[in-house]
């Protein structure tokens, strides 16, 4: 047994490195000089272990190629008055299609000359002369369609991330997932619901006039001037966050969006003590801002989140330097969760939730003790079966059995694979799968015994016989394990990772390091007789 | 020390009728009360909604809780205790699941707090699936059954066989059948019924009785435990369709270890009839058999009493797989060897060659 050697060392080789990556899981605070040579991964423990939330949003990246449309009839209507071509509307239709009337079809040529020197990403849709005119449409090309959405989809990825990170998780997930959707994880979440609205809120934030023109009046009636619209005023209590909101007339025209924004912070009011979000714009946004601010003072200006009111104030003199605050009422919460969404800027396009899911931190820690539990009673049953039927044979093969678990945790940490609750049942089935080789093992070296062979005959014939056994049935359940670990989410994809490696490591323990045991025994040890 | 001694001689296959009628009635009334209740219990992962897990701190009743959830227009709801009595764990679904019910968790938690005083109630698990994502799920967990069994199959006709070449033919076959079946547009369900016809059709005319008598334990073993839920009409989630793609896995383990044995027998060229030599297999293995399904029943029956309410229907369905696959392995399995040999001798020439 030249190479019982070989495979001692190889064995002794697999337990050192497990030990390697288990020992920062168990160790909290690894001194330095591990942390910068050796492996410093922790198992990390799913959702549904440690509680958190789980969320897939959808990006409504459609809606994103129609702003964009949107902006580009506002555009196109500036450039026709620049090149005086006289036009009767310029209007988005359908999806993102874009409709410009001529008063006359003797522009016609002018204005293709300018569609396609300046709007590029426009194509031509069909033009006809028709009795107010000439109409042409222009649509997006299918490409530039994609770009847009994917674009959108990537925007709105890079925004949740920021604001996530904003809002202190530690270590969350977010990845993009299929064409438009994204999928977030956050370990340890205390409050899903302001969890769900700082990340949800599209935060497209607009200074728009309050109306002076509505009254009381037609505010009941719902009867209002032409270019006016109600929107909701918030209004939060600071101390007990109810919300009671009240109705506000506004201008349709927006004068400026959050898109010059440079920096949000929450400062407190020391007279009255109450938290305000001050804002600072880049150069551009300065000017912009100064400009609005000089043309209407004295008048009401609303600031404007995602079609709600935050503030009114009114304009008391013309303001340089490029700072605003919003003064409202709200609670602190409510203050640095806006902050937060004014920095990390706008979505691009609005998002859904197509699924959510919460798990509480007490239910975590209940399944953990609980899978635990079974986890310890069955492998004890188990290790005790063992040595009762198979005598010296079981106690060895307990001692493969029990190695199972460090190297299923250690390949967990190594692969920073995620531990959930079905994967300490896939743990628990790997135990079995392992009891269950050396069983097929044990009862082939029965059966040789019975035949007349010597001990080493039988150890040899056994383990020859039963490996390919071994490898086969196992193989099925590896393609089951592999198919799950391609379909599945979150839990499910954990129990096939652990089954998976559970898998690897029972075949490692059972075929190998069992049989490193027999060799040296019945090498060394002078065995004459086997104990199974 | 030994539970099933070693010149044990049960007469398996003489009960073969007797087995092969008890798997008929268990699967064809399963798939009767199927049909009778319009389709499986599907949960929130596939079929969409809300399902909300709440801890009382005192013993409750699901009438009360109804009572308390008649504000949100949610006494409809389907209201269940689970895990033991003490725990005073309910789990509330509603097929809600739009967006703007989104944060329908922490209303509910609000609602109950109202009616049973602050913290008496306490929101431990809340899932929301949107009927999107539930559609998704149905079609990904249909191709993960396709694909496991597509993949099973071939595995099995390569190996049991050694006929890697045949199994060649079977994976052109196979791809083109699939193809032909998705270009005509069915569903996934139908995809993969027509798979299995496809594999076991194939399976006889290229003359692999090992892979078909496995390939039909392997779908028994999964359509009795479906049929377990269905009759005790316990729900669908992703961890039961988990549990199902490893007991297809796994169902294979013990008849692969009687197979092996009948082919080591066969070439040994004993002077014995083909039904005794699929006996004395099933026998000899039998000790095995028992030993590998015992033990991880054990681990599994330890999960299911204490892993805990989510756990619970998991451990339930491997549990039922690991008895089925054991039952098959020894009472369908290897039978229906014999069956194939006495069609086979009809028309056929005998199947009796070492493979």
């Amino acid at each position: 047994m030249k190479n019982l050697k070989y495979r001692a060392l190889l064995i002794a080789g697999v337990v050192l490195a497990g030990i390697v990556y288990l020992i920062p899981s168990i160790i909290p605070n690894l001194p330095p000089w591990w942390t910068k040579i050796l492996p410093k991964d922790r198992i990390h423990l799913g959702l549904d272990l440690q509680g958190g939330m789980h969320l897939i949003l959808e990006v409504e990246a459609e809606k994103a190629v129609q702003n964009q449309a949107e902006r580009m009839v506002e555009d196109i209507k500036d450039s026709l008055r620049q090149q005086r071509i006289p036009f009767t509307r310029v209007e988005r239709v359908n999806k993102w299609d874009i409709q410009i009337q001529l008063a006359n079809a003797e522009a016609q040529g002018d204005l293709a000359k300018l569609m396609e020197k300046d709007y590029p990403t426009l194509k031509p849709a069909g033009a006809q002369a028709t009795a107010e005119g000439f109409t042409a449409d222009f649509t997006f090309s299918e490409a530039q369609v994609q770009h847009l959405m994917k674009l959108a989809t990537d925007q709105a990825l890079e925004t949740i991330r920021n604001r996530v990170d904003q809002f202190g998780v530690t270590e969350p997930d977010i990845r993009p997932q299929g064409e438009d959707r994204i999928l977030i994880q956050l370990p340890g979440v205390q409050d899903p619901q302001r969890a769900v609205a700082l990340i949800g809120k599209t935060a497209l934030l607009e200074f728009k006039l309050v109306s002076e023109e509505a009254s009381s009046d037609q505010f009941k009636d719902g009867k209002l001037p032409a270019g006016v619209k109600m929107y909701a005023m918030h209004n939060s209590d600071p101390a007990s966050g109810q919300r009671s909101d009240r109705q506000i007339p506004l201008r349709d025209r927006t004068l400026m969006t959050g898109e010059n924004i440079t920096n949000a912070h929450v400062s407190i009011d020391k007279q009255y003590n109450k938290p305000y979000v001050s804002l600072e714009f880049d150069a551009q946004g300065a000017r912009q801002f100064e400009r609005i601010s000089g043309e209407n003072v004295k008048k009401q200006l609303a600031i404007v989140l995602d079609g709600t009111v935050y503030s009114a104030p009114v304009i008391q003199e013309r303001i340089s330097g490029g700072k605003a605050s919003i003064t409202g009422t709200f609670t602190m919460d409510e203050a640095r969760d806006l902050a937060i969404v004014l920095r990390a800027g706008a979505l691009p396009a609005p998002v859904k939730i197509l699924e959510q899911r919460t798990v509480g931190a007490s239910l975590g820690s209940d399944s953990i003790r609980q899978g635990l539990l079974a986890s310890l009673l069955g492998g004890i049953v188990t290790v005790l079966f063992m040595v009762v039927y198979y005598r010296i044979s079981g106690f060895i093969a307990d001692f493969a059995l029990l190695l199972n678990i460090p190297l299923i945790l250690a390949c967990l940490a190594a692969f920073e694979a995620t531990l959930t609750l079905p994967g300490i049942a896939g743990i628990i089935l790997s135990v079995g799968m392992a009891v269950d080789a050396n069983v097929l093992i044990f009862e082939r070296i029965r059966e040789e015994l019975r035949l007349g062979k010597t001990p080493r005959a039988a150890v040899e014939t056994g383990f020859e016989r039963a490996t390919l056994t071994i490898l086969d049935s196992n193989f099925t359940t590896l393609i089951a394990a592999v198919v799950l670990f391609q379909f599945g989410t979150g839990p499910v994809r954990g129990f096939a990772v652990t089954l998976t490696i559970g898998i690897f490591a029972s075949m490692f323990t059972a075929i190998i390091a069992t049989r490193v045991i027999f060799d040296y025994l019945l090498t060394y040890g002078r065995v004459k007789t086997l104990s199974i | 020390m030994e539970i099933i001694r070693s010149d044990i001689n049960i007469n398996f296959v003489g009960m073969r009728f007797k087995a092969f009628l008890l798997s008929m009635f268990l699967i064809v009334g399963s798939l009767a009360v199927m049909v009778a209740q319009g389709g499986l219990n599907l949960g929130v992962d596939f079929a969409g909604g809300t399902l909300i897990q709440i801890k009382f701190e005192k013993a409750t009743t699901p009438d009360e809780i109804r009572g308390a959830l008649k504000d949100l227009g949610m006494d409809q709801s389907a209201i269940q205790r689970i895990g033991a009595a003490a725990d005073n764990e309910y789990i509330i679904r509603t097929d809600v699941s739009s967006e703007e019910m989104a944060n329908l968790s922490d209303r509910v938690g609000a609602a109950l707090s109202k009616k049973f005083g602050e913290g008496q109630a306490t929101v431990r698990r809340a899932e929301m699936v949107g009927p999107k994502v539930g559609q998704d799920l149905r079609q990904k967990a249909l191709f993960a059954i396709f694909y496991a069994l597509l993949f099973i199959a071939i595995y099995i006709s390569g190996r049991f066989e050694m006929k890697w070449g045949t199994a060649a033919i079977m994976v052109g076959v196979m791809m083109v059948g699939v193809y032909l079946l998705e270009a005509v547009g069915l569903s996934a369900l139908a995809l993969i019924v027509g798979a299995i016809l496809i594999t076991l059709g194939l399976c006889w005319i290229l003359k692999l009785p090992y892979a078909l008598a496995a390939t039909l334990a392997l779908i028994h073993d999964v359509l009795i435990t479906v049929g377990v839920f269905v009759v005790l009409d316990k729900e669908f989630t992703l961890e039961i369709l988990a549990a199902l793609l490893t007991i297809a896995g796994y169902s294979l383990n013990d008849t692969i270890v009687v197979f092996d044995r009948i082919r080591e027998t066969l070439r040994k060229e004993r002077k014995q009839p083909f039904i005794e030599m699929i006996n004395t297999s099933i026998n000899q293995t039998l000790s095995r058999t028992i030993l590998t399904g015992g033990t991880t029943l054990f681990a599994l029956l330890f999960l299911f009493l204490f892993g805990g309410t989510v756990i619970h229907d998991f451990a339930f369905a491997m549990l039922i797989g690991i008895i089925t696959g054991t039952y098959s392995s020894i009472f369908i399995a290897s039978p229906l060897l014999i069956l194939y040999q006495d069609w086979a001798t009809v028309k056929r020439k005998p199947v009796r060659k070492p493979a």
